[in-house]
């Protein structure tokens, strides 16, 4: 079998991205470059030169008009959007962004950015390190992009002097030290007459290093793409035929090999590499990029957005991340709002609980009083997402560290963010608990009352409603304050917004289990009527209630799937049976069984026994 | 495999193997965040590779999707009966959306005079095709390196509810996590070749042993000069004076419809040759080859706005 290695450390595919302001030359660098690397072709190069003379550049070609595309760019002169242009040296192939500089395009920037193994940032000579380069500078730290390039460029006109390169030199190292830029190059360059561009230029006998092209062809990337770190492998389909069932997803850090023991999260189930099926037909081993299929030896419910790795270097599974994040829509960021997060393969709902701060990415300092971001803008958030996350930080790996948000009415890209903490505190740091003045016993020896929660969790028509109700009255009647909290009827108003999925369905045990909480404070016996179909869920909201020193009864309503489907008094089983309800619990979404349940309720207990089984439990 | 290719570009082969760890999870992204996706077959040698790689996707499974042809009524005879054959041998499911079907209906009408083309025309066809099957996702083998327009668009490209695209309202499009998020009626094109070049396209064919429609290897056939560029005779082409039609030994770089794809006069009958000719060209494809990029400035943008391809 043969070792699918697509990453070796000789791979020659090297991704560019360019910024610079209108002003630097950037436009005329890039026609340099790919005319000089003999990378436009003779039609192009006719059709620039027409052009050219039609506006009136005169006998100048207008070099600009081979990347910037768009009928507006060539009106107003300006790059809005990256342009993506393809050249090749014998050493290398190059996928170059070509990215627009104005503060208005930012997002276009963090587009051409975001997947860049080098930067390489325009500096006019005469006007030295500017705002602009600040903000290229930030941007390029900010999406980890390993190796700076700055050319500094019109160097014919300060006449090759040295005092002005140093200077430029000087100024950006300050800049970068700031940001932690590890790895950046200066080179001395005059777009216009081609010096130092393709080939060595006779002007600056000071400068021994490479020209452009030449030091782009020697950049060792291959120790800054992330293949040292832990095996990350997000499934993204699964692939399935009679004989046969795979994971398919592209490997997106460290390594798989057959045999290697893995686990899968968040579920926490363990197996083994049975097989990996690459491209070209079986292989031993997986690297980075590979889009492979991978086959386990146990038979595991895994699925899209699940997480396979090594037990020994998992990441967090965690629903709460703090993150750096580039805001990009018209409309500002609103704290509280749900939007739609996408993380490797993983699509959930997420919440930005707090801006820590805002970035002034042309003085570099953080701003602690902003609560927002708006268009462009860049700055620390803590987000709380309803399904659990797999995340690494960003500078560990630039794939499992990223993640972007959706808006959910206009479904536009609204932010782009990298996680700097996969794992902080929970909680915001800013909002805090506002302690009320009455303790808890205070409040309920007065009212000769004692909260609780009675979660009852069954397939539906397993019998809860019933119960509930019966509960609710007997309680009641014997002079307690109880409370049916029912999924249904939480559905006409706190969880309208939530459908049948699984991320929502998280969301609608989250939010029933928190106000649970508050009531069982105040002093009611709630009594929550929820299918609640997955162990993690039920957990989670006994985690809620138990933290916070109440206590928490779970009740299993243990009627079998064939009873329940013959009463069926809503016809939803029916229904479901049709197809015409996916996601119905029982039918196409699996109930998981509680293993610790404090009661468990069989249908021949009868409603009256499960009551008593129920009070007794409770008066314990 | 063809030992040859491999041995003179090892380092092309590593850059290709990249290039389709990428399209393949681009095209299995679609599969999984779309309801209902097709991909686009023209039986030109983008959408063969394009083809492959969405076949290496799913395997052993079958593709998720069906395939659709967007037929001008005006192609290559080799073209079709190569369809038909892949299409066969696949087992996939094929749809013909048909341009002659479009002007019958009244929805197109037939340009008129010796440099009448359906190319235009091939716009409501697609879109009238992608409603009728309700089609949300549409897979094309367009690349950025093929044009200045194309060199500007997203890989998951948002098209509005009449199929149109707005270059200046595109989506950031950040690593690779891709926004497949639409509305009612709305729709994405997805380019899953988007960062493959020509070159890289041949070479790809060369190392997996992809068969080709037989007019991209040089053969004799009646052919007619126009604008510099050589086109083929047929029934529905009008000739103007002094067209006279000869015999010549050429092959095509790209497969249109007859009535604006050209040809280039070539020796290259083998794999091997077409490579090697593609390497030290030092003229585009769609340059050499294209007449309908040859109308303005922003030929393509304003296709492309319209819902071209």
């Amino acid at each position: 079998m043969a070792t699918l290695d697509v990453s070796a450390p000789t791979v020659e595919l090297l991704r560019i991205a360019t910024a610079g302001s209108v002003d630097d030359g950037k436009s005329t660098l890039l026609g340099r470059l790919l005319h000089d690397s003999k990378a436009i072709m003779a039609d192009q190069l006719d059709h620039v030169r027409a052009v050219s003379q039609r506006r009136g550049s005169g006998a100048e070609m207008d070099l600009s008009l081979i990347t910037d595309g768009l009928r507006a760019e060539r009106e107003q002169g300006i790059t809005i959007d990256v342009a993506y242009r393809y050249f090749a040296t014998p050493r290398r192939r190059f996928i170059l962004a070509d990215t627009p500089g104005h503060v208005r395009y930012t997002r276009n920037m963090v587009t051409g950015a975001s997947t860049a193994d080098v930067a390489v940032l325009l500096v006019d000579a005469r006007a030295g390190v500017v705002e602009q380069t600040r903000r290229h500078a930030t941007i390029s730290a900010l999406l980890g992009i390993p190796h700076v390039v700055v050319a500094i460029n019109k160097m014919d006109l300060v006449d090759w002097d040295r005092v002005a390169f140093d200077r430029v030199m000087r100024d950006f190292a300050i800049v970068a030290e700031r940001l932690e830029l590890r790895d950046v190059h200066y080179i001395p360059v005059s777009a216009l007459e081609g010096d130092n561009v393709v080939s060595s230029s006779a002007a600056a006998p000071w400068y021994t290093g490479p020209p452009l092209l030449e030091h782009l062809e020697e950049i060792d990337v291959s120790a800054a793409r992330a293949r040292n770190g832990g095996a990350r492998f997000p499934v993204q389909w699964v692939v399935r035929t009679h004989t046969y069932r795979g994971y398919a997803g592209q490997v997106a850090g460290g390594e798989l090999r057959v045999g290697d023991p893995v686990i899968v999260l968040p579920s926490g189930d363990r197996s083994t590499i049975s097989a990996i099926d690459g491209p070209e037909g079986e292989t031993d081993v997986a690297l980075p990029p590979a889009s492979v299929t991978v086959r386990l030896a146990d038979d595991l419910d895994v699925s899209r957005g699940d997480l396979i790795c090594h037990p020994s270097d998992a990441p967090t599974v965690t629903r709460d991340i703090e993150a750096t994040m580039c805001w990009m829509a018209e409309e500002q960021l609103q704290v509280g709002r749900p939007y739609l997060l996408r993380h490797g393969t993983r699509e959930t709902r997420a919440v930005i609980e707090d801006v820590y701060d805002r970035l002034d990415v042309e003085t570099l300092v953080h701003d602690p009083k902003a609560a927002t971001l708006q268009l462009n803008e860049i700055g620390r958030v803590h987000v709380r997402t309803s399904a659990a996350l797999t995340p690494d930080a960003y500078t560990a790996n630039r794939t499992m560290g990223a993640f972007i948000l959706v808006d959910l009415q206009t479904r536009d890209t609204v932010a782009a963010g990298m996680i700097s903490d996969p794992a902080p505190p929970p909680r915001s740091a800013n909002v805090v608990w506002q302690p009320g003045g009455l303790t808890r016993t205070k409040r309920w020896s007065s009212l000769h009352t004692t909260g609780a929660c009675l979660w009852l969790t069954g397939l539906p028509a397993s019998g809860k409603s019933t119960l509930s109700a019966a509960l609710e009255a007997r309680l009641v009647s014997d002079g307690r304050m109880a409370y049916v909290l029912d999924g249904d009827n939480l559905r006409h108003g706190l969880n309208g917004d939530l459908g049948f999925g699984p991320a929502d369905r998280a969301e609608n045990v989250r939010r029933t289990a928190h106000v649970a909480r508050m009531l069982a404070d105040a002093g009611v016996i709630v009594v929550v009527s929820l299918v609640s179909p997955t162990r993690v869920d039920r957990d989670l909201a006994r985690q809620v209630l138990e933290t916070d020193g109440l206590s928490f009864i779970e009740v299993w309503l243990d009627t079998p799937l064939d009873e329940c489907e013959r009463r069926d008094p809503k016809g939803l089983y029916a229904r479901a049976r049709k197809g015409e309800i996916p996601n119905f619990t029982g039918i196409g979404q699996a109930y998981e069984p509680p293993v610790a349940a404090e009661v468990v309720v069989r249908p021949h207990d009868g409603v009256d026994g499960a009551v008593e089984q129920v009070l007794r439990e409770l008066s314990r | 495999m063809n030992p040859h290719v491999l041995s003179t570009e090892p380092k092309a082969m590593r850059n290709l193997r990249v290039l389709e760890a990428e399209s393949i999870h681009i095209i299995r992204e679609v599969a999984a965040q779309l309801e209902r996706p097709v991909l686009l077959f023209s039986g030109g040698k983008d959408s063969i590779v394009l083809l492959r790689l969405a076949v290496k996707a799913f395997r052993p499974a079958g593709l998720p999707f069906p395939l659709m042809h967007v037929d001008t009524g005006h192609n290559f005879p080799e073209v079709i009966a190569y369809r038909d054959q892949l299409v066969a041998e696949l087992g996939a499911e094929l749809i013909v959306a048909s341009v002659q079907d479009s002007i019958d209906a009244g929805r197109a009408t037939e340009e008129t005079g010796p440099r009448a083309s359906r190319n235009r025309l091939q716009t409501v066809t697609l879109l009238d095709g992608l409603r009728q099957h309700g089609f949300d996702a549409a897979f094309g083998g367009a690349r950025r390196d093929e044009e200045r327009a194309r060199a500007k668009e997203r890989i998951f490209s948002f098209r509005d509810g009449l199929g149109q695209w707005d270059p200046r309202a595109q989506r950031p499009e950040l690593w690779n996590l891709y926004n497949g998020a639409i509305g009612p009626g709305e729709s994405v094109r997805v380019f899953p070749l988007s960062n493959w070049t020509e070159l890289d396209v041949w070479q790809y064919i060369a190392a997996e042993g992809l068969d080709l429609p037989s007019i991209y290897f040089a053969h004799e056939r009646e052919v007619f000069s126009r604008d510099g560029m050589l086109y083929a005779t047929a029934d529905f082409v009008e000739h103007l004076p002094g067209e006279e039609p000869f015999r010549a030994t050429v092959r095509y770089r790209t497969v249109g419809d007859m009535s604006c794809t050209g040809a280039v006069r070539s020796q290259a009958a083998t794999l091997e040759a077409v490579v090697a000719e593609i390497a030290a060209t030092r003229i585009t494809e769609r340059g050499e080859t294209r007449a309908d990029d040859r109308v303005g400035e922003a030929a393509m943008e304003d296709r492309k706005r319209e819902g071209y391809f």
